[in-house]
């Protein structure tokens, strides 16, 4: 009360040191928080305030005019992002799913360990290599770009995602279904397929939409597979137009309309994967508070 | 888990065993299949893009890796400037995001109440599901003029001294494709670190605390006891940048040239495959190209899978440090 110890002054002031760093560098994190959100804010703001100028209902129903000549649309290349992904979703889907399903059900094991870990080494592999991959498979046996090519090469970027998350969604199935079904004399398959795929079918889901909306933003793969078409394509086996393609290439033209017709294409792009982006926090919300 | 496993793996074997179930043999054969698929496709492509560089592969060997002249004209390739600028790029981009990465895991994991948690981390991972695409035609547009006219301006006559930072503001080049490449890890780097994070034991922060300690000097510890983890976290986020492309290669400047400044163009193997793959055409030309894509193939496939080994041994760590 009457006199401080000196110490217990230098003990204080340490004290208080250490405090203040402490709180300056949680305020510091809670800073970088923050500031990676600002190039989100700015993105969605410079599309929508850029896009939505360009769009209109000729966007969705007109095929790209000739340079020169205004108006027209992307119609041809948002019906050719929807084929192409579903080309993709064609092929990876039985891959994904049955893979996923032979992980969680029989995968532990050696083999199943080396199938884990090569389909996250797969899931890391640049999307541009995929598409090389599937110009040396299908475009040059072929002779010519087509739908086929760029639908494979979506279909190996989207593999692994729907192997992954099929695999950890079985898992959370409680392994009492497992061992109720089996004691009740259902055979493995059927418990398998039946209860343990059907208890975990909205999760599965959740990991398609992941994969799709991936696949839906992806240019590069298609770039030298699927190229580009500025009409309706008439079959599979021709060059298709895509979203995604059509950006880029209005994107980086001298043209000040399709610049605008760019960032139109990218506004209804980002809309797609934030309505499934919020789905899938949705069903995964109402699931966790389930559990 | 491991006990659960070995009840149907048991009750599996007996039904198959005595010959009472086919349909169960065949159910698990061809999902065994499909799996096997997935190590079949690895293969093929290394081995497609094997065959298909073989023109370049021979007539450049090893020496294709370290020229750095690229003319197609004359037929000569190396693949230097492209390796080089993979790599600037994408360290530059790890040393922006490292720091604001850390600081958000710490800030999900340590700070923030539930409620605060789920939008902040959503919001983040927001920023991966934006298409490259997106954030090519945001970087073209909107933040190339910018580092243009504020950035380069400030940092050259700031830190102008050092041979990084000289040069005209282009604004395109490799600064660019490093910030928005930085824009594009952070929510990999951020989120896997919030789950390294949180795997470690409780135990251990609350015995710095009951030490005596700051909150933020237990964050510390807890950060030592989670290296590993992110160090696994920055080597994904690597295998991230190496590998990406349209935003890069709408920022990068597309020019297969060397040079110490951040500020000049620069070019990486994925944008140069998207740029001229379509107008590769010599057989020559389009072997380098895929030999191109074999080498970015090989780095992102052994990049990757040092992570994931990383990743892996911490969270089962952290697994069985928490079952204690």
């Amino acid at each position: 009360m009457v006199m401080q110890p000196a110490d217990n002054n230098g003990m204080s002031f340490r004290f208080y040191w250490r405090k203040s760093k402490s709180i300056t560098m949680y305020m510091l994190s809670g800073l970088s928080a923050l500031i990676a959100i600002i190039p989100l804010v700015l993105i969605f703001y410079y599309t929508l305030s850029l896009g939505l100028s360009a769009i209109n209902w000729d966007f969705f129903t007109q095929l790209p005019k000739p340079v020169g000549e205004s108006g027209g649309g992307l119609a041809n290349a948002i019906v050719g992002t929807l084929i192409l992904v579903g080309l993709g979703s064609c092929i990876s889907l039985p891959v994904g799913i049955m893979a996923g399903i032979y992980l969680s059900e029989f995968g532990n094991n050696p083999f199943g360990m080396g199938v884990r870990f090569l389909t996250d080494v797969l899931n890391g592999v640049p999307s541009i290599v995929t598409g090389v991959v599937a110009y040396t498979m299908i475009v040059i046996p072929m002779g010519h770009f087509s739908a086929y090519a760029g639908g494979v090469a979506l279909a190996i970027l989207m593999i692994p995602t729907i192997t992954r998350t099929t695999e950890e969604m079985l898992k959370t199935v409680p392994q009492s279904y497992r061992e109720a079904a089996l004691a009740l004399g259902i055979s493995r398959w059927k418990t398998s397929l039946r209860i343990v795929v059907r208890t975990a079918m909205g999760g599965i889901i959740t990991g398609i939409m992941l994969a799709v909306a991936r696949a839906a933003g992806e240019t590069a793969p298609l770039l030298f597979t699927a190229l580009n078409n500025r009409f309706w394509h008439t079959s599979l086996d021709q060059p298709i137009a895509s979203l995604t393609v059509f950006i880029y290439n209005y994107g980086v033209s001298p043209f000040d309309d399709w610049i605008a017709q760019a960032w139109a294409g990218a506004l209804v792009l980002m809309l797609m994967i934030l309505v499934l982006s919020i789905a899938v926090r949705i069903a995964t919300r109402s699931r966790y508070e389930e559990r | 888990m491991t006990s659960s496993h070995t009840i149907h793996r048991g009750d599996l074997a007996k039904t198959s065993a005595s010959g009472r179930n086919v349909s169960d043999l065949v159910f698990k054969n061809l999902a065994m299949f499909f799996a096997a698929l997935i190590l079949v496709l690895i293969v093929v492509m290394v081995a497609e893009m094997w065959n298909s560089s073989a023109l370049s592969r021979e007539k450049f060997g090893l020496s294709f890796l370290t020229r750095s002249i690229w003319d197609p004209v004359r037929e000569e390739y190396g693949a230097l400037p492209f390796i080089y600028g993979t790599l600037v790029s994408s360290t530059l981009a790890l040393i922006i995001a490292l720091p604001l990465s850390l600081g958000i895991a710490i800030f999900l994991s340590e700070i923030t109440p539930p409620w605060l948690e789920r939008p902040v981390s959503f919001f983040v991972e927001l920023l991966a599901g934006i298409p490259s695409i997106v954030y090519g035609i945001w970087g073209f547009f909107v933040l190339v003029p910018w580092i243009r006219s504020d950035i380069e301006p400030i940092l050259s006559s700031s830190l102008g001294f050092i041979p990084l930072f000289r040069g005209a503001p282009y604004g395109i080049g490799m600064l660019a494709a490093g910030l928005i490449l930085s824009i594009m890890v952070l929510p990999i780097i951020s989120s896997i670190s919030r789950d390294v994070l949180k795997a470690v034991p409780r135990a251990q922060k609350e015995a710095a605390l009951a030490l005596g300690s700051t909150r933020w000097e237990a964050t510390k510890i807890a950060l030592s006891y989670s290296r590993s983890g992110i160090i696994g976290a920055l080597i994904l986020g690597l295998g991230r940048a190496l590998g990406e492309t349209m935003a890069v290669t709408m920022v990068i400047g597309n020019r297969p040239t060397i040079s110490a400044s951040l500020f000049e163009p620069g070019y990486t193997m994925a944008s140069v495959l998207a740029n001229e793959f379509t107008e590769a055409t010599s057989q020559m030309y389009l072997s380098a190209l895929i030999e191109i894509a074999l080498v970015l193939f090989v780095i992102t496939i052994i990049v990757n899978s040092f992570a994931r080994l990383l990743v892996w041994s911490v969270t089962k760590h952290g697994d069985a440090a928490r079952r204690q």
